[in-house]
């Protein structure tokens, strides 16, 4: 997976030759077109499917405030 | 409710003004450019905290994502003339203000740097042909770029802001309705049977649906804000459940960079909290610069984009179905076709005469004509 030479946007990393192999095999006559960018877009779908969702915090005053528009709108009782 | 997208909601409005900035120098921007601030400050445009630098630009341009690989597809650029700025330098920190929006802000300039416009305008638009209304923007740009956080001080209340929701409160709404899953619907025109069909096949499968028109600048002939707005609000009204559906706007300048925007348009709608977006024929398009589906193919692209996009193709009306269908679902040869053209309908309109109602929902033409003015002159 040293496809791209540049050391500030791209690294290396290892993966099992055979696992590599069977990569190769099958992005043949995909959209992909090299092994890299098949790995790239596997570890993104990864990792974006496992970042938490930050909890939102208002303060009693903030929240209030939305409720109350919010009412006005109509979508809340 | 998917996170805002790079992780964090932004919020960069401070409630108080801050001493002492009263010597700082001040520039008069535009208004679509205080409008991007505004977004940028309300968490529209998380992660973005302002105005993008020179790496994040060129990463953006070349593979579509910031700097730190989050996918983001059209650049949100402040640009000012050589002399405007010879006394700027990178560091300083201005007040940019705008007379239109009652704004007024920071932008801690964290950069100052040039930019080939034909680069731009190819990358973002695909073209560099100057009757592309995107490209034409690109080609009146200064010659330099300013990047850097902005800090919203200030803004005025305008007409609609009633109809304005920013992220946090849209996020809070849906927890509040209990809604997990939310489809998002972008519009610039009043609804047709068309639309409605889109809307109500996405809410079928969803919690509920946002109705997220574009208010701002536009041309000649097309429907006014508020037209768009009240004949939302009648169709709502008489055939939408009402607790499955909610309409805020969104002021943002249409950039009509077809596929990239409908990348930015879904990760608009993710900040809002919505877990769908719905994209159609031709989304962000203009003229023939797009394959009317490019806009669908390129959501390939991101993997990790955290909101799932819903295609559609257009839905018509088809006599031998006697239904409103779709070339998906419908067997039938084109001459059975009536297609729900928005041209007629407005050409209709524009005679002071109600279009069909297999066209348009009668109450929601009645809306449209009780305007003096329902078009832009």
């Amino acid at each position: 997976m040293t496809e791209e030479k540049d050391d500030k946007k791209y690294t290396t990393i290892s993966i099992p030759t055979p696992l590599a192999e069977k990569i190769k095999k099958r992005i043949k006559g995909t959209g992909f077109n090299s092994l890299s960018s098949y790995v790239t877009y596997v570890l993104r779908e990864i990792i974006s499917g496992t970042e938490e969702e930050p909890e939102e915090a208002f303060s009693k005053e903030d929240e209030e405030k939305i409720k109350n528009r919010l009412r006005a709108l109509g979508y809340l009782d | 409710m998917p996170k805002p997208h790079g992780g964090k909601l932004i919020d960069r409005h401070v409630k108080k003004v801050p001493s002492g900035i009263t010597d700082l120098p001040k520039f008069e921007i535009n208004t679509n450019l205080a409008e991007d601030i505004e977004n940028i400050a309300k968490g529209v445009f998380s992660p973005l905290e302002g105005f993008l630098c020179k790496n994040d630009l060129e990463k953006v341009l070349q593979e579509k994502r910031l700097e730190d690989d989050t996918p983001w597809t059209i650049p949100i650029l402040l640009d000012f003339d050589k002399k405007e700025i010879k006394d700027i330098k990178e560091g300083d920190s201005v007040i940019l203000t705008n007379t239109e929006t009652g704004l007024l802000s920071i932008l801690d300039v964290e950069e100052i740097y040039t930019f080939d416009k034909k680069t731009l305008a190819q990358s973002v638009y695909g073209t560099q042909d100057i009757d592309h209304p995107g490209v034409a923007s690109v080609y009146n740009m200064k010659q330099l770029l300013l990047g850097g956080k902005v800090t919203l001080l200030e803004s005025k209340t305008r007409e609609f802001d009633e109809y304005n929701l920013a992220p946090k409160e849209t996020r809070f709404l849906f927890k509040e309705k209990g809604w997990k899953e939310i489809v998002a619907f972008q519009t610039r025109n009043p609804p047709h049977i068309g639309h409605e069909y889109v809307q109500k096949t996405a809410l079928t499968f969803v919690d509920g649906i946002f109705i997220n028109p574009i208010i701002g600048k536009k041309k000649k002939g097309d429907f006014t804000d508020k037209v768009i707005l009240a004949s939302y609000e009648t169709l709502m009204k008489y055939y939408y459940p009402k607790e499955r559906v909610v309409m805020s706007i969104l002021r943002t300048s249409m950039k009509y960079a077809g596929p990239r925007e409908a990348i930015h348009h879904a990760i608009i709608r993710k900040n809002f909290g919505c877990t769908h977006f719905i994209v159609g024929r031709d989304h962000a398009g203009v003229g023939n610069y797009y394959d009317p589906y490019d806009a669908h193919a390129i959501f390939q692209e991101f993997p990790d984009l955290g909101i799932t996009p819903v295609f559609f193709k257009s839905f018509f009306r088809c006599t031998k179905c006697d239904a409103v269908v779709n070339e998906k679902i419908c067997p039938h040869e084109e001459k059975y076709h009536i297609n729900f053209s928005g041209k007629k309908i407005r050409e209709l309109l524009l005679n002071g005469k109600i279009p069909p109602e297999n066209m348009m929902r009668k109450e929601v033409s009645e809306t449209i004509l009780k305007f003096d003015k329902p078009f832009v002159e």
